[in-house]
């Protein structure tokens, strides 16, 4: 069992699930296995149907696809529709943001006021839209009009474009790379890898590299930005995580997905009145609204919200027994919830009209109309709970308290207002880097081992730690986000953190603000006056398995910055792409990818990483 | 004679194999009919993972094949061929299990409504006179050849590592 997480509550819950006779995410992976290896190496074809083709490793078969596309060929292109696949993910994310703050100053969606009033002015200058003697609500309507138009932008560049460093945008000018419009871009993607269009590994990397930007430097920079000004920027906050924060008298409300628009709203109408009222006459203690995945992140960094767990701890949540409604919308929502929650009593209410799950509850979530249907979901659970079944409930007692909501101007504040006295504390080496540790959990690996392991390293070698998604709630899980989680950092990390009362690991939110995580590396690189890929940074996905982390590793790279894969990308089909990749990657962008399995062999390389680039840079 | 033999190292695990065996064991003969067939083809070849390995069981044919000794019913049998076939013998499968009991590879299983015990039985073969599973593969880790050629091979192969090393 400890083979399958470092996480006791999981280790308990996969253990009722087995005696449940629950089917999960473990069981199902070992009925998969072996896994097909063309599919691993990424050299299958189907994109068109003269296949499905593919190619023989062993150099003994088939060379090449029915179209003539070699292994290259085909690994570059999988890769770019991965790529474009999570680009359009988070993309589609922003889209909903900024169509919420279109029907907020429209006046359609009255439950939506802005809440930071000043974020919303200052991206307004960004825009040069005219502030001065103008209502909220225009200058709304004008950022939302604006910013709506990124999608589809004639321009020739995204408007975030503007806060990266000069010599990179040079760069990605002299390659052409540098995003045109976010739609665009993915449609580019799936036009360039239908059959027979381009065929040049190099020049499809480019492309997939140009469409990771547009997500990083557009769809979700816009998804975070927006969502800052709708529900407030978010500011050290604290709260509880794990199954352990499930409560066996109250009403549990797991919101899980990745909007915030849902999640906000929802918690705020489990707060009404009448609503309490009601699940105090059905016996409830109250009404435990709980996070999971990214939406669990979204709110618990503006709200301190509980966190139930991460990815892999979605369908165990059910398994407790105490879960009275899991309210989804999208991504990363197991198909699999309405089959584990048929042998207990909690329902599964679907909410977008994107993502409708086979055997849910689909009560579809109106930004218009949005209080009055967050209550209409949250009365569902309540009138749940009387189906409570008792005796198949146990919550483990795992919870651990965490401080979040470490957004770009909340990091600010805790420095003072400036970035320089960060910017010091790497020149001083008291701080020799920052890493970025973000992504999934994968059940090919224990869950939140390869993190934590990874996580710890680095800070006992006084790197800072910024995390984000499911990488951030293991950190959270295992006490990393504490300000007393300094004991286990280095000296230098040990002594910042406890001067400005911060944790070794700040975490900066869902996996859209790892778009936070590259304003900080572009602020930095200004203040300094270098570029993206001359600072001691690195970035890391120990555990990811989604697309949405190949875009975000491939715009991390494109920005410059080092980033170690802890699962093997289906690359390896293609010596040439995984050596483009890999080393290739460093004369064109500064920067490549490394896969590494092991976290502490993954450690040793962003710590060797670091210090070559303080050395580069004449620091110590 | 010709055997299944496997070079494991090439095996990527995808189960081609399997897919082939159950569709040459099913009325249609082809993939798409195969797939919606009422009574599901059974396949009778299994990709396992062992370690970091990828295995392909099938029946090995034994010579001294422990399901004909265990067999009460006298179904299983040695053809003409030399092949083991648990249909066309002297007397009718009963469904006892023996069989399954005793071989020791776990090759054998059930076609539980009809209570038969089934196996490999080569009735895959096509006009290339290879059997299905073999046919499918497409890193050729199956191979359909006389042990002695199998041999001969990784022969040649020990014999050109040694001799690129000594270059």
């Amino acid at each position: 069992m400890s083979d399958k997480s470092v996480d006791q509550s999981t280790i308990k819950m996969i253990k009722k699930a087995k005696s449940d006779g629950i089917e999960t995410v473990w069981d199902r992976l070992a009925a998969q296995e072996p896994q097909c290896g063309f599919g691993q190496l990424g050299i299958c074809c189907r994109n068109c149907n003269m296949g499905p083709c593919r190619i023989d490793p062993f150099g003994d078969g088939a060379s090449h696809g029915v179209c003539g596309a070699n292994a290259d060929t085909i690994v570059a292109r999988n890769l770019v529709r991965a790529i474009a696949a999570g680009a359009a993910s988070h993309s589609d994310h922003g889209r909903g943001i900024v169509s919420t703050l279109l029907a907020s100053a429209q006046g359609h969606a009255p439950d939506y006021p802005i809440k930071d009033e000043a974020k919303l002015k200052a991206l307004a200058a960004e825009y040069s839209i005219a502030v001065e003697g103008r209502s909220v609500k225009d200058i709304a309507l004008d950022l939302a009009g604006q910013v709506l138009d990124e999608f589809g932008t004639r321009k020739g560049f995204l408007q975030f474009v503007n806060r990266v460093p000069e010599k990179r945008r040079a760069l990605w000018n002299s390659l052409d790379i540098t995003p045109r419009g976010i739609d665009r871009e993915v449609v580019e993607s799936m036009h360039r890898t239908h059959v027979g269009v381009d065929n040049d590994y190099v020049s499809l990397i480019l492309q997939g590299m140009r469409t990771a930007l547009s997500d990083g430097w557009g769809g979700s920079a816009i998804a975070t930005e927006l969502s800052d000004v709708l529900f407030g920027t978010p500011s050290p906050v604290k709260g509880t995580s794990n199954l352990g924060v499930l409560r066996e008298d109250q009403v549990n409300i797991i919101l899980h997905g990745h909007e915030p628009t849902l999640s906000d709203i929802i918690v705020h109408a489990a707060r009404d009145p009448e609503l309490l009222k009601e699940a105090r006459e059905k016996g409830a203690a109250g009404i435990n609204i709980c996070g999971m995945c990214c939406t669990g992140n979204e709110i618990l960094m503006r709200h301190g919200v509980p966190v139930a767990g991460n990815f892999l701890q979605q369908e165990l949540a059910i398994v407790t027994g105490a879960v009275d409604a899991i309210i989804v919308d999208i991504q990363c929502i197991m198909p699999s919830l309405p089959q584990v929650a048929s042998c207990y009593h909690t329902k599964i209410i679907s909410t977008s009209p994107k993502a409708k799950f086979p055997g849910a509850e689909h009560i579809s979530f109106d930004e218009h109309n949005a209080m009055n249907t967050a209550r209409k979901i949250v009365r569902l659970a309540v009138e749940n709970y009387s189906n409570r079944s008792p005796e198949k409930v146990s919550i483990p007692s795992d919870q651990m308290e965490y401080m979040a909501g470490f957004s770009v101007e909340a990091i600010l504040e805790a420095l003072g207002g400036s970035l320089n006295p960060l910017v010091d504390a790497i020149k001083s080496g008291s701080i020799r880097g920052i890493v970025g540790v973000v992504g999934c959990n994968n059940p090919k690996y224990k869950q939140d081992y390869s993190h934590l392991t990874f996580v710890r390293e680095l800070i006992k070698n006084d790197i800072l730690v910024v995390g984000t998604g499911c990488a951030a709630i293991a950190c959270a899980k295992s006490g990393l986000l504490l300000p007393a989680a300094a004991s286990e950092a280095g000296e230098g990390l040990r002594s910042v953190c406890r001067s400005l009362g911060i944790p070794p690991v700040l975490h900066m939110g869902s996996c859209v603000d790892i778009s936070r995580i590259m304003q900080v590396a572009a602020a930095v690189a200004n203040v300094l006056g270098v570029d993206i890929s001359d600072l001691p940074l690195a970035g890391a996905a120990p555990e990811w398995m989604s697309e949405k982390a190949v875009s975000i590793g491939t715009y991390v790279v494109s920005s410059g910055i080092f980033t170690i894969l802890g699962t093997i990308p289906p690359v390896l089909g293609s010596k040439n792409v995984a050596g483009l990749l890999t080393s290739g990657a460093e004369k064109v962008v500064g920067a490549v990818f490394a896969v590494e399995e092991d976290p502490a062999a993954a450690a040793l390389l962003a710590i060797n990483h670091i210090t070559a680039k303080r050395k580069a840079l004449g620091l110590g | 004679m010709k055997e299944v033999l496997i070079n494991a190292e090439r095996c990527l695990g995808c189960r081609s194999c399997e897919i082939a065996c159950a569709v040459a064991h099913s009325d249609s003969k082809n993939l798409l009919g195969a797939v919606g067939e009422t009574d599901i083809p059974i396949k009778r070849i299994f990709v396992h993972q062992a370690g970091k390995r990828n295995i392909a069981l099938s029946c090995r044919h034994c010579e001294e094949a422990p399901c004909i000794d265990a067999c009460i019913a006298g179904a299983m049998h040695r053809t003409a061929d030399g092949l083991v076939d648990n249909t066309g013998g002297t007397g009718e499968c009963s469904g006892c299990w023996m069989c399954v009991m005793v071989c020791p590879y776990g090759v054998i299983r059930s076609e539980i409504d009809r209570r038969l015990a089934l196996k490999c039985d080569r009735k895959c073969m096509d006009e290339s006179a290879e059997p299905a599973c073999v046919r499918a593969c497409p890193t050729r880790a199956l191979k359909f050849v006389v042990v002695d050629e199998f041999s001969r091979d990784r022969r040649q192969r020990f014999l050109d590592a040694i001799g690129n090393e000594s270059v």
